[in-house]
């Protein structure tokens, strides 16, 4: 139980020199990507070497005195480099080795824990030259990252709040309740320029001023982790690897708004993050750090996490408010703001997961450093889940204003399987999507605005030469269509006649007026509807429209798809120069399209094919092609 | 009070009859019940003092809770858009099809499978992946793979079943 600033600080000092204490230090990676790849397993086969060789093993728990140098092995959260998974990090050197498997753990405690030896097959091997990069910082998928949501994740143990403390956790939090007043805090957060990372990009501070000067006794912060947008998890990944930043953030935003409470909403489909984040709050509880005059000051705060039920509008401030009350998410008019009247129809701030993981390094470095960073009117850092064909998918924190280009070639280390880059999807289903011509392109809140896109979540979905654009924009209208909550009109009815259009287009029914059509509903959706969710739920298929414009346009006049993936717009041809006439495909073909002799070349009956790819998929020799 | 009702009440009464405690209170009852049963949102709805309404709308409106029987074994499959330009479509196709689901269908006719489709698993940098119950995540998976997976779970069940089955054979000679 910690009871005052003073024994915050002696806790620090002494989990630290616990902590240096360490020779080596192993962690091994307990984010999603990892456990799912066997990454637990992974780590109790450490753990059981490390009994057998008690003389090494050092206990991190603060009851047990020691005083010898030794080994450490713990999990830690998420590194953002999933796909390489699992990993295993071993401090002090920083050393990171992917993909280990069970059978590794024996050679890589021998040989580096006790022999000191590197073991180079599992070092990660760059992309280009295929030599092995030794330390994770060395990485080019890290080395133009700037971490400050992320600082932790990979880095600390995410149950254990001693070390959480030991990287100057809660210091922030000191300092607020014993240097400034809230007014200050505010001032603080508004000169760092913070913008809201959970997609709208308002200001925080200025959200924070709203509700401090709102009346009213009782006022809640609200942590927004219901991150839905497909395509993005950089929330999930502080969540479960860094879930005390998370709670510290909501603190700082309860003092300098005067609240006493707080909801944590996370979405269903992430159930460790629920558990690190109980196990946290928990943790904080009995340490003192939450609940009534914290560190012996006379600020309280308690914490309640909530479980969403899958539901994607929930996402947006009121509707995610409704679902707290315990009714059908569905948004309501604003004003009145929830600063103003939001849970319980009390003074209500939503902050999004990876903006308050931004505040205890904004308190505690200042607003200069903070706002040094990135470019004048997006300062800091964004972090991006880089995912679809990119060489190297995860999550990446770059100062803001980096260049598409940088982001997708030099960290992400371009696309995979040699494909050529076609468009970014950014930002989610609100978002929109970027061309070539944009690879040089700042990725900022005010640039991306301007290219019809936005910032959103963070998502950045890349994509290669054979992804079709208009059923991109398809794929993104089916998810709105269905997420939509049915409450406003433009959106409930606008997002399913768009639906319509755009399968019409992909199936071979649509037109040119067709286009109009879509353009001109899109706008109506965009003006019209009630909530963030309709209001941006056009914007794939008007930035597609803009773009690739002459694709959509294949489709309606020439009822061809040139990437080739709208089925009902192939051919199906038999190359005659490779046929063998096996005569499989014949005998598969559930239309009866396909005659041929046997050992002679086949072939396909266009009147009757129904193009269901039964013959591509069986045929031995890829001799059926399409155009 | 008939005794199936009677963990209903459990739940109920240790969130107090809370009704901002709705959604929790039937998350923990469908992990119960693997399902929704019309009855018991009726239970529900009178044990806590709020209409039927209330609780059909907020059990329609998230996409969590089911009103139909479901499967023994949920296979979500994750159709985010990393997953989907991975290509998730196909493997949801084949996986429907090794479970010989009509169209229309999603749970198979022995009650052993759902195979549903999920927005986004946040396990991007593993796409396409596929999660079975909740906690077997089938990362970077292909369309042989995930079959095979499920056809393991199949045999793993016929077993059991075969086992059970000779078992009570053994009674029934005793």
């Amino acid at each position: 139980m910690l009871r005052s600033r003073a024994e915050l600080n002696a806790f620090k000092e002494k989990a630290l020199t616990k902590i240096n204490s360490i020779e080596k230090r192993i962690l091994v990676c307990a984010g999603t990507g990892c456990v799912a790849n066997g990454s637990l397993k992974i780590f109790d086969r450490f753990k059981q070497l490390l009994n057998e060789r008690p003389e090494l093993a050092v206990d991190l728990e603060l009851q047990k005195e020691h005083s010898h140098q030794g080994v450490d092995a713990h999990i830690s959260g998420c590194h953002g480099f999933c796909q390489m998974g699992p990993l295993v990090r071993i401090e002090p050197r920083g050393t990171l080795y992917c993909k280990v498997q069970l059978d590794d753990v024996v050679e890589i405690f021998e040989e580096h824990i006790i022999n000191n030896r590197l073991v180079t097959r599992l070092l990660y091997h760059d992309y280009q030259s295929q030599s092995p990069v030794e330390t994770q910082d060395e990485i080019p998928f890290y080395k133009n990252q700037f971490r400050i949501a992320l600082a932790n994740c990979g880095r600390i143990d995410p149950d254990s709040i001693e070390d959480y403390i030991a990287h100057d956790g809660y210091q922030s939090l000191s300092r607020v309740l014993f240097e400034m007043t809230p007014d200050e805090v505010i001032r603080e957060v508004l000169d760092s320029g913070l913008r809201g990372r959970g997609g709208g990009g308002f200001p925080t501070g200025r959200k924070w001023l709203f509700a401090r000067e709102a009346s009213g006794e009782k006022k809640y912060i609200i942590c927004n982790g219901d991150e839905g947008d497909p395509g993005a998890f950089m929330d999930r990944s502080v969540m479960e690897g860094d879930p005390h930043r998370v709670i510290e953030g909501m603190m700082l935003a309860g003092y300098a708004v005067g609240a006493d409470e707080g909801y944590i909403y996370v979405r269903a489909e992430y159930p460790l993050a629920v558990k690190r984040l109980r196990h946290a709050v928990a943790t904080a509880v009995k340490s003192g750090l939450l609940g009534e005059n914290i560190l012996g000051s006379d600020f309280n705060f308690k914490i309640n996490i909530k479980e969403g039920a899958g539901a994607f509008v929930c996402g947006e401030e009121t509707a995610l408010i409704a679902s707290i009350e315990g009714e059908r998410g569905m948004p309501r008019p604003r004003p009145p703001f929830p600063a103003v009247s939001g849970l319980w129809g009390c003074p209500t701030i939503i902050n999004n997961v990876e903006t308050l993981a931004n505040l205890p390094a904004i308190v505690l470095k200042g607003a200069e450093w903070f706002s040094s960073i990135g470019v004048s009117t997006s300062t800091g850092t964004k972090t991006f889940a880089l995912a679809g064909q990119v060489a190297h998918t995860g999550l990446v924190e770059v100062p803001m204003g980096l260049t598409l280009k940088e982001i997708v070639f030099d960290i992400g280390g371009g696309l995979r399987d040699n494909k050529v880059f076609k468009a970014v999807q950014i930002g989610g289903p609100s978002g929109g999507c970027l061309t070539r011509e944009h690879l040089d392109l700042p990725l900022d809140y005010d640039s991306l605005q301007m290219a019809g896109a936005m910032v959103g979540s963070g998502g950045l979905v890349v994509m290669g030469e054979d992804t079709c654009m208009v059923e991109v924009a398809k794929f993104f209208m089916g998810f709105v269509q269905n997420e939509s909550c049915g409450k406003c009109v433009p959106c409930r009815e606008g997002t399913r006649g768009m639906l319509e259009l755009l399968n019409r287009i992909v199936t071979g029914g649509g037109t040119e007026e067709d286009l109009s059509l879509l353009e001109e509903l899109a706008l109506i959706v965009k003006d019209g509807s009630l909530c963030g969710l309709g209001k941006t739920a056009p914007n794939p298929v008007l930035t597609t429209l803009k773009y690739f414009r002459s694709e959509y346009e294949a489709h309606v006049r020439d009822k061809k798809c040139p990437a080739g993936v709208c089925k009902d717009l192939l051919d199906y041809r038999i190359d005659p120069s490779t046929c063998k006439g096996c005569g499989l495909c014949k005998k598969l073909c559930p239309a009866d399209a396909i005659s041929g002799e046997r050992k002679e070349p086949h072939w396909i009956d266009q009147e009757k094919c129904i193009k269901c790819g039964t013959c591509i998929s069986k045929c031995k020799f890829g001799s059926i092609v399409t155009n | 009070m008939d005794r199936k009702f009677e963990r209903l009440q459990e739940i109920i009464e240790s969130h107090e009859g809370r009704v901002s405690h709705l959604i929790a209170i039937l998350q923990e009852v469908q992990e119960e019940y693997r399902y929704l049963p019309e009855e018991v949102l009726t239970y529900v709805a009178t044990a806590m003092d709020i209409s039927p309404a209330t609780v059909y709308g907020v059990a329609t409106f998230y996409s969590q809770f089911s009103l139909v029987p479901r499967g023994k074994y949920i296979v979500r499959v994750c159709d985010g858009t990393a997953c989907h330009v991975r290509g998730s479509e196909p493997i949801h196709q084949a996986l429907r099809e090794s479970l010989e689901l009509a169209s229309g269908q999603t749970t198979t006719s022995d009650m052993q499978f759902t195979v549903e489709t999920v927005s986004c698993l946040g396990a991007c940098g593993l796409a396409p992946v596929v999660v079975i119950n909740g906690d077997e995540v089938h990362g970077q998976t292909t369309k042989e793979a995930i079959v095979k997976a499920v056809k393991k779970i199949v045999s793993q069940e016929q077993q059991e079943e075969n086992k059970n089955s000779s078992e009570m054979g053994c009674c029934q000679n005793a």
